[in-house]
């Protein structure tokens, strides 16, 4: 029983981190309906840049955290200006987007590569206080907890912001129909690049709980979270927040559950991606898609 | 002024000629090439030897006086294969060396050493572990223990030490080297009557280690056997710790953990972990501790196991050119090597096996105060 909580525990914090990931993945496939390949990148980069402002600039982690998300989302801004906004007013943008955007991943882990070099770089012993809880055979540690509690907040914050502020309605408005929030006075360009920003922060929030928890940063470790995110946010439902929540969990846990019953990992990312498959025979819009209703 | 133009050169010519042959004359001398990853991912392991080969060479050639000297050629083979192959090509039909030492990796091993065994030229690998490196042919010699000496060596240790008697595994099941080190440890586990709880794998890059050891955790063991390289060590040993796994399992890996790497990425964590090696820095052999004061003194810092093992085989290679009359013949400076006894080096008193490997005797250490001490030998 304290085995399968520890391992239930241990889905729990991986499949946070990929929650808070594919939110930020799924928001600027809702606004545009255009898939961001670049976010792994900048994920990869949200972390690389707090180890830098940790240990390089020696800024303390908690104004490391916010400085890099930030960072963060002006890269989304460059992204956006590169990769999409030039784009956006030809036919068939969907699809130059698509392609465009790898191209600025390649470009961001370059970068990545020629700024902190090919190796492992980890963050200092003692970024984060160690503490470890035993709570009835179980084993959590501060770092653990405090990963799940910003990544939570993180997606609550989001959700309300998006449901309930006036910048949250016009972001809906500007993924419902592009045209109809033009006439009613929305700024449509800006909302666009305010999303990216968003979005990249959110994804460069992701990749330091991610570089923090497994100190291990390279810059290919987007790599690892790139198609799962993808897998992620198709599992919950393509553009919704509640549904790329609970697909990360779900693959999390489903990835953790493999490895402890397998005791392997090759099969791993085979369980999780039938579960995908399995998930989308039965129901094609994702655990919490809208369908197609959009496009009509 | 064009004859004294000619005159000049003519003079230039004449002095080159006879410098020429007043080397060859007065002070005997043979070509040492190395081969060592000094970019790429191995570099941190050339940067080591190319210290600890340099301090040999410096020091035999200011003690030879009038008498055999080494001419170093130092090569690059950015931890790659293909940079290998060209560079052992270069050693072997442009600069005619007798003897090459290297390369740093197994991996590049692999495919530099047909060429050098096709060219009939001696090769001395010093760092690699691997099994089938020697087996290439009779000109591929090593000064390196192998995973096969060393790793029974350590259960025979550890288990006087600690008393194992219960242990898990978790090793790396898609790569040559760590699957090496599992399948050696399997065989001496067995053996020695210690029983084994379980097997679990990991794949390379993964960097999620909690689910395999919250199962490892569940059967109790009295210590954990890892084969890994030092960059998944370090994740392993940190979150072996984090799920609180008590520091009394002791954590025990094959030579991927011989790097001060792994001490530096994982802290705390790695204390109390176990590894064979071949030398410890702090054996009290004459020899070795002249080596440290030496080193230290050169270079501002400490040697380390890589730098041990280059010192070692550029004394190996030039005993073998001494007793076979100044090296200049690959063939019979090889036929020197395969007849060196009981030559006291660094590593101890070093002899080559039937099959040109490494035969002396190995240490285990464990990590105390972020440090490699010795456990026992």
């Amino acid at each position: 029983m304290d085995l399968l909580l520890q391992q239930l525990i241990n889905g729990l914090f991986i499949g946070s981190v990929y929650g808070l990931f594919a939110v930020g993945y799924t928001l600027v496939f809702g606004v545009l309906d255009m898939l961001n390949l670049a976010h792994a990148a900048i994920f990869t980069l949200g972390g690389l840049i707090a180890l830098w402002l940790v240990e390089t600039a020696g800024v303390s982690l908690w104004l490391a955290f916010p400085m890099a998300c930030v960072a963060a989302g002006l890269l989304g801004l460059l992204l956006n200006q590169v990769a999409f906004a030039p784009l956006r007013k030809r036919s068939d943008s969907q699809f130059s987007g698509l392609i465009s955007s790898i191209a600025m991943a390649i470009i961001f882990e370059a970068a990545a590569l020629g700024l902190f070099g090919a190796r492992s770089v980890r963050f200092p012993v003692g970024t984060v206080p160690t503490h470890t809880w035993q709570i009835a055979g179980i084993t959590i540690t501060l770092l653990q907890v405090g990963i799940v509690c910003v990544a939570a907040s993180l997606m609550v914050i989001l959700t309300l912001f998006i449901g309930r502020t006036r910048t949250g309605k016009a972001i809906r408005a500007v993924g419902e129909n592009e045209r109809a929030a033009t006439l009613l006075g929305i700024n449509v360009n800006g909302i666009i690049a305010f999303t990216f920003f968003v979005s990249s922060a959110l994804g460069g929030a992701a990749g330091i709980l991610f570089g923090l928890y497994f100190n291990n940063l390279t810059p290919d470790m987007g790599r690892s979270i790139e198609l799962k995110g993808l897998a992620v946010i198709i599992l919950g439902g393509m553009g919704s927040i509640p549904g790329a929540i609970l697909g990360g969990l779900a693959f999390g846990l489903s990835e953790v559950l493999t490895v402890a019953i397998t005791g392997t990992s090759n099969l791993r990312d085979a369980v999780a991606f039938a579960v995908l498959f399995a998930i989308l025979l039965i129901r094609p819009s994702g655990l919490l898609g809208r369908g197609k209703t959009r496009e009509a | 002024m064009k004859l004294v133009g000619r005159a000049l050169m003519g003079v230039v010519i004449g002095i080159f000629l006879l410098s020429a042959v007043a080397t060859t004359a007065f002070s005997a001398s043979f070509k040492m090439g190395f081969v060592f990853s000094m970019t790429g991912g191995a570099a941190v392991y050339g940067a080591s030897q190319k210290e600890g080969a340099s301090l040999a060479v410096d020091q035999i050639n200011a003690a030879a006086g009038s008498g055999l000297k080494i001419i170093p050629i130092f090569e690059d083979d950015a931890s790659v294969p293909q940079q290998g192959t060209n560079v052992f090509n270069k050693l072997i039909n442009g600069n005619k060396v007798s003897i090459i030492i290297g390369p740093t990796l197994s991996n590049t091993a692999k495919i530099t050493d047909p060429i050098a065994q096709k060219a009939g030229v001696p090769v001395l690998a010093i760092s690699n572990t691997i099994s089938g490196i020697t087996e290439i042919g009779d000109y591929i010699f090593r000064d390196s223990l192998t995973e096969n000496v060393v790793i029974p060596h350590t259960v025979k240790v550890a288990k006087e030490k600690l008393k194992l008697k219960k242990v898990a595994i978790l090793y790396g099941n898609d790569d040559a080297m760590t699957k090496a080190t599992y399948e050696v440890f399997k065989k001496v586990l067995k053996s020695s009557g210690i029983q084994i709880l379980g097997e679990q794998t990991f794949a390379k890059g993964d960097r999620d280690f909690s689910p395999q050891l919250t199962q490892i955790k569940a059967q109790n063991p009295d210590a954990i056997i890892c084969g890994a390289l030092a960059e998944e060590a370090s994740g392993i040993i940190s979150q072996a710790r984090q799920l609180g796994i008590p520091k009394t399992v002791r954590i025990i890996g094959g030579n991927g953990f011989n790097s001060p790497g792994l001490i530096k990425n994982a802290g705390a964590a790695a204390e109390g972990v176990i590894v064979g090696a071949a030398w410890n820095i702090s054996s009290t052999a004459p020899l070795n501790v002249k080596f440290v004061n030496d080193y230290t003194k050169k270079y501002k810092h400490a040697p380390d196991q890589f730098a041990a093992q280059a010192f070692a085989g550029v004394h190996i290679a030039y005993q073998a050119a001494k007793a076979s009359n100044g090296g200049s013949d690959r063939k019979a400076l090889r036929d020197a090597m395969a007849k060196i006894k009981n030559l006291d080096t660094v590593l101890g008193r070093f002899s080559f096996t039937e099959g040109r490997d490494a035969n002396h005797i190995g240490v285990v250490q464990e990590i105390r105060d972020g440090k490699f001490v010795v456990l026992g030998n």
